[in-house]
């Protein structure tokens, strides 16, 4: 879905126009409790209209950083940038920004009605016109006629929406969401990301959404920054991230992914020649990554872009031999876990196109792991 | 395990009750004594209520009780709030130790101290500052409003420890100050616990007497002074329907406050139900 909205608007890759102004600026952030350092030297732009999402962990730091930007949490060192306006002095109910708590934190002594109102009466906005806005929010999430029960009385999903509506009602700058959709079940999730997704094109409001949850970033995103012990190790488009992860620490967070380790024997512009025991073939890529001859580097390969044979039809490299270990069967694909001469284990997905039968791979049989020279990535760390 | 309560259980249950309960029992029930020598049993008679409701010096008692309860429990709510609070909120700060140790030390410390001290300090403030000239309301009302104060601080300490810190972050999030916070969201969500910090409050001022003893003066005589006295005089079948009456003010209070609870408590149920079921 978020590569679909690229492809239909290819001008909003605003981060990749060197004249854009970010709406926030994050620079250099560290925030220590005590000893510990949650969040480290954390630098990111965020442009206006986005949906930037932060994942990574439990522990990573992401929450600290949506803190910071509420203003729950003063960073240690760093200045926090939103609009042009440095954050630093400004207290939480003075900032233009407006969260989605984990929790919801709806009020339990106030109807949905005046949970949504909080926000504006805060703003002393007359009486018929906090009304007219509340009734408005409140059908957009289709909400309404639960406007007068009490938080208690709604579902988890009912909740969630109450919640969203809370925070979007003041048309924020910014609107920080922490794990919204972590409480639902699957089937709300997916229709819950699709309503997020509806809503953020319609005002316009730009999103940072933490999760710990890579299909929920993957799907919402126009960004992801992935985060590990306290630091922003990749930031990037959901495609970007899932196909060129800079780090083995990215490329396992997103998605599974089969890694090597190897030494470079060639490195040239055109193409990467990688000597791999563990693989048990040379490993060819066809783009360079430019570092010297001998270095150490991992390949990380996913399990869709390999394939299973059981004639060898390698030319001595990027094929592997080994025997089937395992194979899960999930309907619209299966997962088959090779065991490599070498003794190393890869996953193998393949789709169901043809019925099973016809597909004659089977337990203990000798096959061949093959990948194009454009599938497998390598990092240096 | 059998379904059936087997008699160890219920033996147990019997012998409880009547340890806890049986002197209560036996007091009311001589409350309706006809005979005026309280021990003696001398037929079932109302006859000391009436009695007890003419006497002007019990009248005033009751009166001087009630006052002293209500205005100690709402300053002691007052103080027992925010001292509970800052405890459960800032982990950290100056003196947090000897603080949380002072605010509670009243809990522990025998009232026999407690009301000396207080006497003593009275005593002292009269000859240096005029003030209090002598004892009266004002040095009872205060004596009770220190060790109130610790029972609504351990109450309130334990509800804002596991208040849901994030409903005020929304508040503020959403625009309120701090104290407006407090004032819409913190303090009607504690409500109940405020509440019945202030009737323990209320039930402990009550029924004081040491401390009452050490720092009341003439003219604002508490009702556990007038009985204290009273038996020391020797025992009049009135004072058994006075105790009557008082147990049954807490008892009415107590099972209206617990019926009130209970049913707001199933009203939640139903409402957790019925939103579980309009979601399937």
């Amino acid at each position: 879905m978020a590569a679909e909205r690229a492809k239909a608007e290819p001008s909003t890759q605003i981060w990749n126009d060197p004249n854009a102004v970010p709406y926030i600026r994050i620079e250099n952030v560290t925030k220590k409790f005590g000893d510990f350092v949650a969040v480290n030297n954390v630098s990111a732009n965020i442009y206006r209209g986005e949906l930037f999402a932060l994942l990574g962990g439990s522990g990573c730091g992401k929450t600290t950083l949506l803190r910071m930007l509420a203003g729950f949490e003063q960073p240690t060192s760093g200045k926090i940038y939103i609009d042009g306006v440095d954050m630093a002095d400004i207290p939480p109910y003075e900032r233009p920004t407006n969260m989605m708590f984990q929790s919801y934190a709806l009020f339990p002594h106030m109807t949905v009605e005046q949970n949504v109102a909080f926000g504006l009466k805060q703003d002393r906005m007359p009486v018929d016109q906090i009304k007219s806005r509340v009734d408005a929010i409140l059908d957009m999430v289709q909400m309404r006629q639960f406007a007068h029960r009490k938080p208690h009385q709604l579902s988890g999903g009912q909740r969630q929406r109450v919640a969203l509506a809370r925070s979007l009602v003041k048309e924020p700058k910014l609107l920080l969401l922490d794990e919204p959709l972590g409480a639902l079940d699957k089937k709300l999730r997916e229709a819950t990301q699709f309503e997020i997704m509806n809503i953020q094109d319609r005002l316009g409001i730009t999103f940072i959404v933490v999760t710990h949850d890579q299909e929920e970033a993957m799907t919402l995103s126009t960004r992801i920054g992935v985060m590990n012990s306290g630091q922003i190790v990749q930031v990037g488009t959901p495609k970007e991230i899932y196909e060129y992860p800079n780090t083995k620490f990215v490329a396992d967070f997103i998605g599974s992914v089969n890694l090597f380790e190897g030494h470079i024997i060639e490195d040239e512009p055109g193409h990467v020649l990688i000597d791999s025991a563990e693989a048990g073939t040379p490993i060819y890529i066809d783009h360079g990554i430019s570092s010297a001859p001998g270095a150490k580097v991992w390949v990380a390969i996913r399990p869709e872009k390999m394939e299973l044979s059981k004639a060898n039809e390698g030319i001595g490299r990027n094929c592997a031999p080994g025997i089937v270990k395992g194979i899960a069967y999930m309907g619209n694909m299966s997962v088959y876990l090779i065991k490599l001469d070498s003794g190393k284990e890869v996953k193998v997905t393949m789709s169901n196109q043809r019925r099973a039968a016809e597909h004659a791979i089977d337990w203990d049989d000798k096959v061949y792991v093959s990948w194009h020279a454009n599938s497998p990535v390598a990092l240096l760390s | 395990m059998t379904n059936r309560l087997s008699w160890f259980i219920i033996a147990m249950l019997v012998l409880g009750f009547a340890f806890l309960y049986g002197p209560i029992l036996v007091l009311i029930t001589y409350s309706f004594n006809a005979n005026k020598l309280m021990t003696l049993w001398g037929g079932f008679s109302p006859r000391w209520y009436p009695v007890l409701l003419q006497d002007a010096a019990v009248l005033t008692a009751a009166k001087n009780s009630f006052i002293v309860a209500a205005v100690s429990a709402t300053f002691a709510t007052v103080l027992g709030t925010m001292a509970g609070y800052v405890l459960a909120r800032y982990r950290k700060f100056h003196g947090r130790v000897a603080f949380s140790g002072m605010v509670t030390a009243p809990l522990v410390m025998p009232e026999v101290i407690t009301g000396l001290s207080l006497l003593l300090l009275f005593k002292a403030m009269g000859q240096f500052f005029g003030w209090p000239e002598r004892m009266g309301f004002s040095t009872v009302i205060l004596a009770h409003i220190t060790f109130c104060m610790s029972y609504v601080t351990v109450v309130m300490q334990s509800r804002f420890s596991v208040f849901d810190m994030s409903l005020e972050e929304a508040a503020l999030d959403l625009g309120a100050k701090p104290l407006k916070t407090f004032m819409v969201i913190t303090l009607p969500i504690v409500a109940p616990a405020v509440v019945s910090g202030w009737l323990l409050a209320f039930t402990i001022s009550l029924d004081d007497l040491v401390i009452t003893l050490y720092t009341n003066g003439p003219g604002s005589g508490t009702l556990p002074q007038l009985i204290f006295s009273k038996v020391r005089r020797g025992v009049d079948p009135t004072i058994n329907a006075l105790a009557t009456l008082i147990i049954a003010v807490v008892a009415t209070g107590v099972i209206t406050s617990h019926i009130l609870m209970t049913r707001s408590e199933k009203r939640r149920q139903r409402d957790i139900q019925a939103a579980l079921q309009t979601n399937k």
